[in-house]
């Protein structure tokens, strides 16, 4: 049984090469359970690379990421064990087209949990509701808006129960008009007690939800700080220059 | 920040004056229709006509060049031609008319090989039930998921009822003799090609499926063993594979006791279709987006339900046309298995005429017959593949 502060996810000194491109430098981060981690920076920086760390989507060639419990190596057993508990929302939002959004839903807690179709479409409808699309299950991907298909990846994320949920930039492929029903799916994630690593560009979001924010730049973390020291009073020159720029908006 | 020069701002200010406005929603409504076709179609010929003047010359040459190939088939086919088994009316119209006379003389051993003749109603209803299996295929409601284990138990039973005929007793055990049986090298014309393409299709499918699936893993064992087998097939000529099948294997290994030519040759084409259907499947597989594959990956799918349930589905729609045209270069290229004393459709026309002396001269009507034959099975295919890419792109 671990114990209770042990963080959920830890990296030590990770590093990653993409070829001779030092794409992760020197990452040093602990997520405690419930924690909301927001990470920003320029493009390239390497925040979806990190995330991707988390669920094995992304392998580094040094130092070490302990994700509840299990550390992350090339051992595929640990990698399916991580991925039951770590979920993730894509910027793509990546439904499966050729299923319904309840299919989708189902998908995999009956091949990888072993719940049966009943079950698996109990708790399908559960994140529905959740979500706020109930009404949509039988459709086709292809037939719904940009906001209600990230938001039904968000509820196929959610019915394998996860402990850890990342979000790649969810609301940077949308409308305007349709940011807003995502984060506030989020948000109530959040209040909820989820523990979540997201990437985003969404700086009102990260101002209310965000337990810690981090700013990364060229592959390395430069700054993380509670939301109200993030914004307000930022000590890094980096950082500065970053949120004068967004002001600027 | 980007500032304006004064001259600038004032400028823009001017013309924001001038265009701002308000507008009410506007309701669709149905898209212009063509008064008139006909003038349309006129119109635009005109419009051809004078715009490009030589292309329309060359045109009018080329359809000019086209009617008068037709009139001359035409002649040569139909109005000319000996339609009676005469052979004397044939001899009088060669060069002129077409002897059709050839193929009701010559038809059951071109359609039917070396099939003992009293038996031959066998193969002839055989090809019938395939014909209608087919017919069956064509029809787009038969592949839908209520009706789907339907379409593939009849394909089963078709199947072994197909090899029950030919062969004369069921699963071609003595025990179960309905008919006298017919030794494997007997079969002949239709059927036979019918048995080496739509059997080696049935078979090269699920093994190009996996060897495709192999070249893309991450293992290298598995990975070079399926590049090697690929390359190396798809660099010889499916003669040489044939020749390999029949006459080597016995040579190599006389103690093992030689199976059936047929299934040597089925084995064969098999084996030769496959690598070229994997390297369909590949492209296939490679068409469906990578973040898929992602998905699938965090939500802790493992690789055979992953491909199984996400990537195969969706690469199909990308995969069947490739596909259905190897199958229908594999249903002409069995005319190859003559080489193995085989005589399928082509093998056995040129067996119908080569030995007789009196109707060998018409051999061209002959070769236009199993032409019709082949455009029959081979377009049925084709016609069966757009029916299934239509409904999958439906979705």
């Amino acid at each position: 049984m671990m114990p209770s502060n042990d963080p959920l996810i830890e990296f030590k000194n990770v590093n990653k090469w993409y070829g001779n491109f030092h794409a992760l430098k020197e990452i040093n981060l602990k997520v405690q359970a419930g924690e909301r981690v927001i990470i920003c920076g320029p493009s390239g920086s390497g925040k979806s690379t990190l995330i991707r760390c988390v669920n094995a989507l992304e392998t580094f060639q040094e130092g070490e990421l302990i994700v509840d419990g299990q550390t992350l190596g090339d051992n595929l057993k640990v990698i399916q064990t991580v991925r039951k508990e770590v979920s993730m929302v894509f910027q793509q939002f990546n439904l499966f087209p050729h299923l319904t959004v309840l299919e989708n839903l189902t998908l995999a807690p009956e091949k990888t949990l072993g719940l049966s179709r009943p079950q698996a479409q109990a708790t399908a409808y559960e994140e529905l509701k959740r979500v706020r699309i109930s009404e949509q299950a039988l459709k086709y991907p292809a037939q719904l808006s940009g906001g209600q298909q990230q938001r039904v990846a968000i509820a196929r994320s959610l019915c394998m129960k996860p402990k850890i949920m990342l979000f790649d930039e969810p609301t940077s492929a949308l409308d305007p008009e349709m940011i807003q029903e995502v984060l506030d799916v989020m948000i109530d994630l959040a209040r909820a007690g989820m523990t979540m690593l997201c990437v985003t560009h969404e700086m009102g979001f990260a101002r209310s939800v965000a337990s810690r924010v981090i700013l990364m730049d060229q592959g390395q973390m430069i700054e993380e700080a509670p939301p109200e020291d993030f914004f307000t009073s930022p000590k890094h020159p980096r950082t500065q220059a970053f949120l004068s720029a967004l002001h600027r908006n | 920040m980007n500032t304006l020069r004064p001259s600038q701002e004032s400028a823009l200010a001017e013309n924001n004056k001038s265009i701002s406005h308000v507008y009410t929603w506007v309701a669709a409504r149905s898209a212009p229709q063509a008064k008139d076709r006909v003038i349309a179609l006129l119109l635009r010929l005109r419009h051809y006509i004078t715009t490009q003047p030589f292309e329309a010359l060359f045109s009018l040459g080329l359809a000019i060049l086209v009617l008068q190939l037709l009139s001359l088939a035409l002649n040569w086919g139909v109005i000319h031609a000996v339609f009676q088994v005469d052979e004397s009316a044939c001899q009088s119209a060669r060069g002129e008319g077409a002897c059709w006379g050839v193929i009701g003389e010559k038809f059951r051993m071109i359609l039917w090989g070396r099939f003992p003749y009293q038996e031959q109603w066998r193969s002839a209803t055989a090809c019938c039930l395939i014909l209608a299996i087919l017919a069956l295929s064509v029809n787009p409601r038969a592949w839908t998921p209520r009706l789907k284990p339907f379409t593939l138990g009849a394909w089963v039973v078709t199947a072994l009822a197909f090899h029950t005929l030919m062969a004369g007793s069921f699963l071609g055990l003595r025990f179960f003799q309905i008919w006298p049986p017919v030794d494997t090298e007997l079969w002949g014309g239709l059927p036979l090609t019918l048995i080496l393409s739509l059997g080696s299709i049935a078979l090269a499918t699920p093994l190009g499926i996996v060897l495709a699936l192999g070249r893309t893993s991450d293992m290298p064992i598995v990975r070079s063993i399926c590049v090697i087998y690929i390359e190396l097939v798809r660099g010889v000529p499916l003669i040489s594979v044939l020749f390999m099948a029949s006459f080597m294997f016995p040579l190599l290994l006389p103690s093992l006791q030689t199976p059936d030519v047929l299934l040597r040759v089925l084995l064969g084409i098999t084996l030769f279709s496959a690598a070229y259907t994997a390297e369909v499947v590949r492209g296939g597989l490679q068409a469906v987006d990578h973040g898929q594959l992602e998905a699938a990956q965090s939500l802790s799918l493992g690789y055979w339900q992953t491909q199984r349930c996400v990537i195969l589905p969706q690469a199909l729609a990308h995969i069947i046309p490739g596909m259905v045209n190897n199958f229908i270069a594999i249903f002409k290229d069995t005319s190859l298995v003559t080489i193995v004393s085989l005589y399928e459709l082509t093998g056995s026309l040129g067996l119908a005429l080569n030995g007789d002396a009196n109707w060998r001269p018409y051999k061209l009507e002959g070769y236009l017959f199993i032409a019709a034959i082949y455009f029959v099975f081979c377009f049925t295919l084709s016609r069966i593949s757009r029916n299934l890419e239509s409904r999958l792109a439906r979705r």
